[in-house]
């Protein structure tokens, strides 16, 4: 797979390297900056589907926030460091987030840096999704539930037709039942 | 006869680090004048006259400097406030428990926008452009006119997601009427940049730390409506951070830090270092910007815009007096009733529980008990009450503190974390008042 790439480095020399080392192999580099003193119309511009930085460039603050904002689009990135801190990198490539590598990123170690980064990545974020997807549906059945009871409890019905009712709704609507129940118990004044 | 801690008897600190577990400590810093304590503790001997040999390593990022501590690359760090709480949740990429002992300042933020802005601004409502605490108001008439107009939101700046900064942005916008989530667009640049991209155009508007609000004003680039102090006053900045389990392997270096971190912020509030303090400062090692503009702040004015004279503003700068090094549990609690307000924390948690495991008081008053200062025997004080300095006697000797009331007229009481978040109309919480209820009695 092509990747749309953007290189973050204040070395000059080495970035050439690195473009060229990425492009060999298929992807291509949308942006090569120096100084982050562009780094956000760049982002906006580009829509990278990575980011490789070097650790000692500023910029990383605002890449880390955009990954909080945009939890829909986070993208990979790969931060290299030229000082040998073998330890430090090793503590901290962690929950898959971001891929630290040391001592640079020579032409034959980025192919599978890159691979890896973006398989991690992945990895990382089905998980994520797994945990939210998990998280939503445990709150709707707690949503659907309260409804009900309200439902049950001002209008006499069963349980069966109080979800009926809200199930009912929610087709008409085209709406999810857990916002129809939402719904409800926000008109019932019985949200926080 | 009560026997003597360890660390109390003579000689273990002046002797040039005997019981220290280690001597040699690397601490990170970002450029910016709050960095003050750990420059002048390095610069004035007060690392060294507490055994210990300090290395200073200025960094680019904020997410650098946790992540070198979080590994152990760096000892501890300057950090903002909310960086130890959210590295202990694990809120950005890094989750390991992270303690603060030390507060280095409070106050030392402001927000700025352009000229293009403010012009904006006057033109729609020139009586609250003029005023400090009126400014938001003529900056919702402009959001509301480029609504109407299609235009798209102005975009702010602020440094870290779990920054003062960012909490002081969102919280000054919103009581204005305008949702920071939904009016505008945030996004986070680094300090020495923000200038760079306020004259762009790129960004409309920012709150960041000094120098860099001086320095807009003063290459007329930027106009600054308020400072942090006008929206809090007083309101805590950065901490020194480091890993809870470096500190419980090192107490003694660690103590040894805070004692020299308290003697240097003790240095620094004497009016008649501040100026020596703003030169060392300015220096390129250090904060790389020129003299006069790190100056300005240092020395208690705020100018706000570059036509007019420099207005008195003594407390914007507080590194000692005012209790200002005490790590206030009801600080830390303030800053996650934030987390939640804006949607960045997702899990309910016991507010108060999670300030004590961060925030560390007790850690703060054996060095400051060994230094022979005074200090507060209560870990919470409530917030909004006071418009003038008052009198804590909740503490070894009664102390001054500063004045702590909000723009909006806001109290906080840290005891009930929830009910103060009952009170925002503007908020993107995603935690139910209900479940967090349920988990802070």
């Amino acid at each position: 797979m092509s990747l749309r790439i953007m290189l973050v480095d204040q070395d000059s020399a080495r970035s050439a390297i690195l473009e060229q080392a990425l492009h060999d192999a298929g992807h291509q580099v949308v942006a090569r900056i120096k100084h982050g003193h562009n780094l956000l119309r760049e982002l906006k511009e580009c829509q990278p589907d990575m980011v490789i930085m070097d650790l000692e460039a500023p910029g990383r603050d605002t890449l880390e926030q955009m990954r909080e904002i945009s939890r829909d689009q986070p993208r990979p990135i790969i931060l290299f460091s030229n000082k040998r801190d073998g330890d430090y990198i090793r503590q901290a490539v962690q929950a898959g987030v971001s891929a630290y590598v040391v001592d640079g990123l020579s032409q034959e170690r980025i192919m599978p840096i890159v691979e890896v980064a973006m398989a991690r990545f992945r990895e990382f974020e089905a998980l994520k999704r797994e945990l939210h997807e998990t998280k939503t549906q445990l709150a709707d059945r707690k949503v659907v539930d309260k409804a009900k009871g309200i439902l049950m409890q001002r209008k006499g019905m069963s349980e069966d037709e109080a979800y009926q009712l809200l199930r009912k709704t929610a087709m008409s609507r085209n709406m999810r039942i857990a916002d129809v129940a939402r719904t409800l118990l926000t008109l019932e004044g019985l949200t926080d | 006869m009560t026997s003597v801690p360890q660390w109390l008897r003579p000689g273990v600190h002046a002797a040039g680090g005997e019981g220290l577990e280690k001597t040699q400590i690397d601490l990170g810093f970002i450029p910016l004048t709050d960095c003050a304590p750990l420059v002048i503790a390095y610069e004035k001997g007060f690392f060294r006259k507490h055994g210990l040999e300090a290395r200073l390593s200025r960094e680019v990022s904020w997410a650098n400097i946790r992540d070198k501590v979080f590994a152990g690359l760096l000892d501890g760090g300057h950090m903002l406030a909310p960086m130890p709480i959210a590295t202990t949740l694990g809120l950005g990429e890094l989750k390991k428990p992270t303690i603060a002992a030390l507060s280095l300042d409070l106050n030392g933020n402001a927000i700025t926008v352009s000229l293009d802005l403010y012009r904006r601004m006057a033109e729609l409502d020139p009586a609250a452009a003029a005023e400090r605490s009126m400014s938001v108001r003529a900056l919702k008439k402009v959001i509301d006119t480029g609504k109407h107009a299609g235009r798209e939101p102005l975009c702010f700046a602020t440094v870290f997601p779990f920054s003062p900064h960012n909490y002081m942005l969102r919280y000054w916008l919103a009581a204005g009427g305008i949702d920071p989530d939904r009016d505008v667009r945030l996004v986070v640049i680094p300090p020495p940049h923000m200038v760079k991209y306020l004259s762009s155009g790129e960004i409309d508007g920012y709150c960041v730390g000094e120098p860099w609000n001086a320095q807009a004003v003063a290459t007329g680039v930027g106009r600054t409506l308020i400072t942090d102090y006008e929206i809090w006053n007083n309101k805590p900045e950065k901490v020194l951070g480091v890993n809870r389990e470096w500190a419980e392997q090192h107490p003694n270096t660690h103590r040894a830090m805070l004692m020299a971190l308290l003697e240097a912020a003790q240095w620094i509030d004497q009016p008649e270092n501040r100026i020596e303090v703003a030169d060392i400062l300015a220096r390129e090692e250090y904060v790389n910007a020129p003299a006069d503009v790190v100056k300005m702040s240092m020395v208690g004015s705020f100018r706000y815009q570059v036509d007019a004279a420099p207005a008195p503003l003594p407390d914007f700068n507080v590194f000692f007096r005012y209790a200002a090094t005490f790590p206030w549990r009801s600080h830390a609690v303030w800053f996650i009733t934030q987390m939640y307000r804006w949607g960045q924390l997702r899990d309910p948690v016991d507010m108060r529980k999670l300030a004590e495991e961060v925030y560390r008081p007790d850690l703060y008053r054996e060095a400051a008990q060994a230094l022979g200062l005074p200090f507060p025997t209560a870990d919470y004080k409530t917030e909004g009450q006071h418009g003038e300095p008052w009198t804590l006697r909740e503490a070894t000797e009664p102390m001054i503190l500063g004045t702590d009331r909000f723009l909006d007229g806001g109290t906080f009481d840290a005891l009930r974390p929830v009910d103060y978040l009952e009170r925002f109309e503007l908020h993107n919480r995603q935690v139910s008042l209900d479940e967090l209820a349920k988990v802070n009695p």
